[in-house]
């Protein structure tokens, strides 16, 4: 299931200001990714594009190549649709669905597109997508409540089960521990390192013992100053980046000697 | 009275945070507003007595003497606030005066003919005493029925397409229009139905979908209005959650936006449904009136509240007292109405709103 993301020469937009510059990365199948940089150099605009949600944000738009197993993402006949169905999304902030049931935000990726599907295999599949959350047993009770009524972790681990219900091929994810405690945190990492079996998953996030503890790659965005876009400095394993990096500015950032 | 309540002053507030003056008793506000009120009935008295001046009186002097002995004992800060107090306060009272005198009156006069009688019996036939409003009751409710079923979907459509499509210039283009369809006389909007239909029907037709067409003109725009803030509010973290996942912007609208917003937008049809429910002029153009029931609304007069009030008033017969007595039921029964579709809005929000206790 996991696919292979080859991104080359990618330019992003928004209107008329470029806030991403040419970036050239492969993210390799069965891995996580880690995107590392200050606020504002557009790691989180990087990710969104990788699966065409940029575009919800009138006037923006991209140039450059996307291309996943052999197919160009931002190709004419592509309808982004079916690229966010191949490629889901773990937010920021928790964002479960407030009319919904914890069953029902599990199952909201496959009732929202109207397949239709026995209720066993429903059941089945909500169970397994929340024991791949490492959310069932503190959920099982209490299906038909409300989503909006777990703890902040709980709610953020919910929205990761609802995301790997719909069997996407990557799993993009956009600081999802920022909102955390350290157990939930804990417990988010747990369940990257559990999906990585499965998933080609790309992180963005601020902290870099996070980066450094669970992916195999780690790109560093940075800008040049305020108003310029955004670039990708350096892309490499991420025991290199953390050891011996190529550029020197990654070097400061990671050393908390940044500007 | 300022030397026995101010308190010896305290040791030194070097830092100026103990508080160096005294309080007014508590029952010092209510005992120098009677004793203004005295003296207010004393001073109106001197130019013939009179309620009105009594209050006026009492009022502006209560305020100007606790402004005073605030002044003088608790300080000029504290003396301000009882000041605006004061105000503010007279300012309520004189706003609840024409709604409390309003429905004192109504429910004086109206309540004698609120009998079975009332809600059964159309005026066919009645000359003086008895009859009923029947045929206003039910059409009333059969042209606020049409108003709804045509308004609430043009309404809730034109807020959707304001909030989740609409760009530049054409969405300018409609929320300024509806904003001047919100201003629009009622009057206007009568004679915009009674000239569409007198194209195609010629002129006096009268019909009740007419009156539903004319009373459109003026939900519409509440409508939109209330519908565009409240899917304003719905967080573009659904929305973004929704396509996430792969579904389709007008599916992630109906699954997701409308859903979450329902309370909301229930609410905000029920006041505009209670918003047109008492309008008068449109229908009296439009509708007419007639004294048996008419049930068709494709088919000639009908009946409605606001308007069998206004001719039982206006054309009461002899002797008028009874008409007079209906007409103020007919009013009554208008405000019963409205209120039970406020009490049905607020309901519908409680029992739709997202949950979110645990």
């Amino acid at each position: 299931m996991a696919k292979r993301i080859d991104v080359s020469d990618l330019d992003i937009y928004y209107g008329s200001f470029k806030a991403v510059e040419g970036v050239t990365i492969s993210i390799e199948p069965r891995s996580i990714t880690a995107l590392i940089g200050p606020s504002g150099c557009g790691k989180s605009t990087f990710l969104r594009s990788l699966n065409r949600m940029h575009e919800v944000i009138p006037g923006a738009r991209v140039e450059g190549k996307v291309v996943i197993d052999g197919q160009d993402l931002y190709a004419s006949d592509v309808d982004p649709v079916d690229v966010r169905r191949q490629i889901g999304m773990v937010f920021q902030r928790p964002n479960p669905f407030p009319t919904m049931s914890i069953y029902d935000n599990v199952a909201a990726g496959l009732r929202l597109n109207a397949k239709k599907m026995k209720k066993a295999d429903l059941d089945d599949l909500v169970e397994r997508s929340l024991r791949g959350a490492n959310l069932w047993n503190e959920v099982k009770d209490r299906l038909d409540r409300p989503g909006s009524g777990l703890s902040g972790g709980q709610q953020q681990r919910l929205c990761s089960a609802r995301a790997i219900a719909v069997e996407p091929d990557v799993l993009l994810m956009d600081e999802p521990c920022s909102a955390l405690d350290p157990i939930s945190t804990l417990a988010i990492e747990d369940l990257m390192t559990e999906l990585k079996e499965r998933f080609t998953i790309v992180i963005v996030t601020h902290n870099m013992q996070q980066a450094a503890r669970v992916s195999e790659s780690t790109g560093f965005f940075n800008l040049s100053s305020v108003g310029q876009p955004g670039r990708l400095v350096e892309f490499n394993p991420t025991e290199k980046i953390f050891s011996n990096p190529d550029e020197k500015s990654t070097e400061d950032y990671i050393s908390g000697r940044f500007g | 009275m300022t030397t026995s309540t101010r308190p010896s002053p305290p040791a030194a507030p070097p830092h100026g945070l103990v508080r160096v003056h005294g309080r007014l008793p508590r029952l010092a506000v209510p005992g120098l507003f009677g004793a203004a009120l005295l003296v207010g009935a004393a001073l109106s008295a001197l130019t013939g007595f009179s309620l009105l001046l009594t209050v006026v009186y009492g009022t502006v002097l209560g305020t100007v003497a606790v402004w005073g002995a605030s002044r003088r004992v608790e300080g000029p800060r504290t003396a301000l606030d009882r000041l605006v107090t004061c105000v503010v306060t007279a300012a309520f009272a004189l706003a609840m005066v024409p709604l409390v005198s309003l429905v004192w009156t109504v429910l004086s006069k109206g309540l004698q003919r609120l009998d079975a009688e009332f809600f059964t019996f159309s005026m066919l036939g009645v000359v003086g005493e008895g009859g009923g409003a029947y045929h206003a009751i039910v059409g009333t409710l059969i042209i606020t029925g049409l108003t709804a079923v045509i308004s609430v979907p043009i309404g809730l459509l034109t807020a959707i397409y304001l909030v989740e499509y609409g760009t530049g210039r054409l969405k300018k283009a409609i929320t300024f229009l509806v904003d001047v369809m919100t201003g629009i006389p009622s009057i206007v909007a009568g004679l915009f139905a009674f000239a569409l239909f007198a194209i195609f029907f010629g002129p006096g037709v009268r019909m009740g979908i007419m009156g539903s067409i004319a009373l459109s003109v003026l939900m519409i725009p509440v409508v939109v209005r209330s519908s565009e803030e409240v899917l304003k509010l719905v967080p573009n973290e659904l929305r973004e959650a929704s396509y996430a996942l792969g579904v389709p912007k007008w599916r992630t609208i109906v699954k997701v936006v409308v859903p979450t917003a329902l309370a909301g937008l229930a609410t905000g049809v029920t006041l505009a449904v209670a918003r047109v429910i008492g309008e008068t002029a449109p229908l009296l153009i439009t509708v007419g009136i007639v004294n048996g029931t008419n049930l068709d609304p494709f088919d000639g007069r009908m009946a409605t509240l606001p308007v069998f009030a206004y001719y039982q008033l206006t054309q009461p017969g002899f002797p008028p007292e009874y008409a007079i007595d209906r007409a103020w039921t007919a009013a009554l029964i208008l405000i019963i109405l409205v209120m039970a579709l406020n009490v049905v809005g607020r309901l519908i929000s409680r029992f739709f709103a997202p949950q979110t206790g645990r």
